[in-house]
């Protein structure tokens, strides 16, 4: 029997593979397994930084503050590696930095009450500024072992290969499903974004749950920096500007709620890789400018935002 | 049965918000294989009581002992472990996630900190069958079941805790009468293994049906504890609105000569009904007469009004209204009809904060005449200052801000937004709640003018002498039917009471 939660999920995945068969049908040399590895090594960080957005809306909440995170790790990263700061202390401090600033928020949003979309707006434009203050142009990286993640291919059968970016995203989206599903805090998060008002009577830690929430997104988005520095090799203030709405319609298309409360990480998995589908078709047309990517997403954002309220008026109906 | 210790015991307790003594010296007990029944009106005290006792609130003064032993609780975690659990009006559970997650979130089998799915389903499933007599799916979402299902899950959910103290606040109040049965079913079967009962319901049969004993609040003060089957119903709801029955045998009759000045029948409802709302119920209202609604909260009194306004919609009868025969499909239909409803929600349903006096006078008006039609700033200047001035609103402020006005004062703005319409019938829900005695005197005065006018009004207060007083005829609520009617001159309180409290008494 087919439960009405995994509609979403079941239109998302069917989409996914819809659109790479008609990739497939009109370019020639779209159908490998290579065009797909290279989705995944594209979009390794956008992937990262969308699970823990996923989180995020699950629990009723939204995160604005992704791609100024992922500016600001890339420079933090790329200045103190430019001062001889070894790896393996800058990578743990940006993460570290990165729950700091995640928990501040969401203890700000759950103590003062403030709207996550505020809280997170302000954190937005705090950490794109800090960018500037650390220097307003590009720094690039050469340390030896940035460069290795960066040029590492990991070769896997049938001639293709990932890079080591891959790998963490793909660990990451294992993780966040296992945690969503498996483990207190993530049903927790579920329970809040379903009815916080119940989720407090019921007993629940709503104040951690959610303070949580807002410290892995913050976790997620400083990986993703990470990775996206593996991806780029430099730092810059610019960097990932406006990511967080790509970030924010990928959960979307992956079948999330944005009223919270239902959604899952692996849809979140495909809605990040029709965005990539999306950007490979265009640029296989070649003729089609790169906002094209963007006219699809609006689209599909408002199919899908309008796919959920039916889900959601039949439901109701079916009840009363 | 042996009269045995009480399980759970509240004494002397004491709670203060800003402004409100919300309860001063209340004495609750609970005794384990007993239903008690908590009863009071609207502010009575009963869901701070109970949120005291959960933890949710804390308290000012006064001991709680369970089982003999002294206990604090600080949140609904703690009452939780000390045993107790309480199922609220409203659901109060995660429409998202499954019914098995439902019943143990917080408190899931794990191993490793890993949730075993498949024990908690398990476990879920025989639960809900051995203690509750339940048969569904548990893997599906709350939401896909109805909410008198709903209902037993918060119920299951509190028993999966070992409960010893059961709370039911309200948990029939969106139930029909089969679901009640159930339900009833279901607390005889648990009181009979033990567990200590608290039950609070706005039903006066379904408390004589089901309760051992019965606890009365009034304005957070302690009544009384009574033995259900030693009270009788009458004394119940006299001890609940606070008058002696003895003393009011001896009230003066009301004046109520406007009965006859009215033959021309203006609104006729037969049969007009919806399930699980108010149960099909005639009514017949004349030109310029005035008829009050009375009865206990939650007797359905709001429910009537709601489907003669439209404001929901009925499932079976029709309403006759000059030309128009059938049934009232929204609010717009009935104000294009002639029909006004000042809702008994002042705050949420009824004024615009923000908004000067004037604006929220015009509004109405300005709705009924399409948002096109703009009315002219001079004429809504004209509009305000004349009403202002009828209606006595003070201060005489067109331009004040609504919200800096006493709540009688945003009530008779109200009313004026409404008279502006020049409605057929006005339905008041509660004109006079939250507001003081000389704003009240006049609104009642104001109603037997309008009706004097020509103008027919439902008029529905909790307060009975306001309801006689005013009304020419009484309808007569009890547990969402439509009892009796009484002829308002004619009524005593001590006769509207008997009416209110039910027939046959236990």
């Amino acid at each position: 029997m087919l439960k009405r939660q995994y509609v979403p999920l079941l239109v998302t995945v069917g989409l996914f593979i819809l659109l790479f068969a008609a990739g497939s049908f009109r370019y020639t040399g779209f159908f490998s397994l290579q065009v797909l590895m290279n989705l995944l090594i594209d979009n390794s960080f956008l992937l990262i930084a969308a699970v823990g957005m996923t989180f995020v809306i699950v629990s009723g909440g939204i995160d604005l503050s992704v791609g100024s995170m992922i500016a600001l790790t890339t420079m933090i990263s790329a200045s103190l590696l430019q001062q001889g700061w070894p790896p393996y202390i800058v990578i743990p401090l940006v993460l570290s930095l990165g729950i700091l600033f995640g928990t501040t928020l969401g203890a700000m949003i759950h103590y003062f009450n403030i709207q996550p979309f505020i809280a997170t707006l302000a954190g937005m434009f705090l950490a794109r500024g800090l960018c500037y203050v650390i220097s307003i142009n590009t720094i690039t990286i050469d340390n030896a072992f940035y460069t290795t993640m960066a040029q590492t291919k990991i070769r896997l059968p049938g001639n293709t290969f990932v890079s080591i970016s891959v790998i963490i995203a793909l660990l990451v989206v294992a993780l966040g499903i296992y945690v969503a599903h498996y483990t207190r805090f993530g049903r927790n998060t579920y329970a809040v974004g379903g009815n916080e008002q119940s989720a407090l009577l019921m007993g629940l830690p709503v104040a951690r749950t959610k303070i949580m929430v807002y410290g892995f997104s913050g976790l997620c988005s400083s990986l993703a920096g990470v990775v996206f520095t593996f991806y780029m090799l430099s730092g810059y203030g610019l960097h990932a500007s406006g990511m967080e709405l790509d970030v924010i319609a990928a959960v979307v298309i992956g079948g999330t709620l944005l009223t919270g409360g239902v959604g899952f990480v692996f849809g979140t998995f495909f809605g990040v890789m029709i965005q990539g589908v999306i950007q490979t078709i265009i640029s296989f047309e070649g003729t089609l400018s790169s906002w094209w990517t963007r006219i699809v997403i609006g689209v599909l954002l408002l199919l899908f935002i309008l796919l959920q309220k039916l889900l959601g008026e039949r439901r109701l109906a079916e009840r009363s | 049965m042996i009269e045995n210790e009480p399980m759970l015991r509240m004494t002397g307790i004491h709670k203060q918000f800003p402004g409100v003594k919300a309860l001063s010296g209340v004495n609750f007990r609970l005794f384990p294989g007993e239903v008690h029944a908590l009863m009071g009106e609207n502010g009575a005290g009963k869901s701070t009581l109970i949120k005291v006792l959960t933890g949710v609130y804390t308290i000012d003064a006064g001991r709680v002992d369970m089982n003999g032993q002294t206990i604090a609780v600080h949140n609904p975690q703690e009452a939780k472990q000390a045993g107790i659990s309480t199922v609220y009006q409203e659901v109060n559970l995660c429409p998202n996630l499954s019914v098995a997650e439902n019943i143990y979130i917080g408190n899931e089998p794990r191993s490793l900190g890993r949730i075993r799915w498949k024990e908690m389903n398990r476990n879920a499933e025989r639960l809900l069958q051995d203690r509750l007599h339940l048969h569904i799916d548990v893997t599906r979402t709350l939401q896909s079941y109805s909410v008198a299902v709903q209902q037993l899950i918060a119920i299951a959910r509190a028993l999966s805790v070992s409960a010893q103290v059961l709370i039911l606040d309200e948990p029939t109040s969106s139930l029909d009468q089969s679901e009640v049965a159930q339900l009833f079913k279901i607390m005889r079967k648990l009181k009979s293994e033990g567990l200590a009962i608290l039950f609070v319901t706005h039903f006066l049969d379904q408390v004589y049906e089901i309760s051992d004993r019965i606890t009365i609040l009034r304005n957070g003060e302690f009544v009384g504890e009574y033995m259900a089957q030693d009270l009788p119903r009458i004394e119940l709801v006299a001890k609940m609105i606070g008058k002696e029955l003895s003393l009011l045998e001896q009230l003066p009759k009301q004046s109520g000569e406007g009965a006859e000045r009215c033959a021309e029948i203006l609104l006729e409802a037969s049969r007009l009904g919806k399930r699980g709302s108010i149960e099909p119920f005639d009514i017949r209202i004349h030109k310029g007469e005035i008829v009050g609604i009375a009865g206990l909260l939650g007797s359905g009194r709001t429910e009537l009004a709601r489907l003669l306004f439209g404001a929901d919609r009925a499932d079976e009868g029709h309403v006759q209204l000059g030309g128009y025969r059938g049934m009232m499909s929204s609010p717009r239909q009935a104000i294009d009809l002639g029909i006004a409803f000042c809702s008994e929600n002042r705050k949420t349903e009824g004024i615009i904060d923000d908004l000067t006096v004037r604006e929220n006078i015009i509004l109405a008006l300005q709705a009924t005449k399409g948002w096109f039609r703009a009315i002219s700033r001079k004429r809504q200047d004209e509009i305000a200052e004349e009403y202002i001035r009828l209606l006595n609103i003070n201060p005489p402020a067109p331009e004040q801000l609504i919200r800096h006005l006493s709540g009688g004062n945003q009530q008779k703005v109200l009313l004026a937004r409404w008279l502006l319409t020049e409605p057929g019938l006005l339905i008041l829900d509660e004109p006079t709640r939250g507001i003081d005695v000389g704003a009240k005197a006049e609104i009642q005065k104001l109603v037997v003018t309008l009706a004097e006018k020509g103008m027919s009004v439902l008029f529905i207060s909790s307060e009975l002498e306001e309801v006689l007083r005013v009304s020419d005829r009484v309808a007569i609520m009890r547990d969402r039917r439509k009892v009796q009617e009484i002829q308002g001159g004619a009524a005593r309180q001590s006769e509207v009471m008997q009416a209110i409290a039910g027939g046959e008494q236990r």
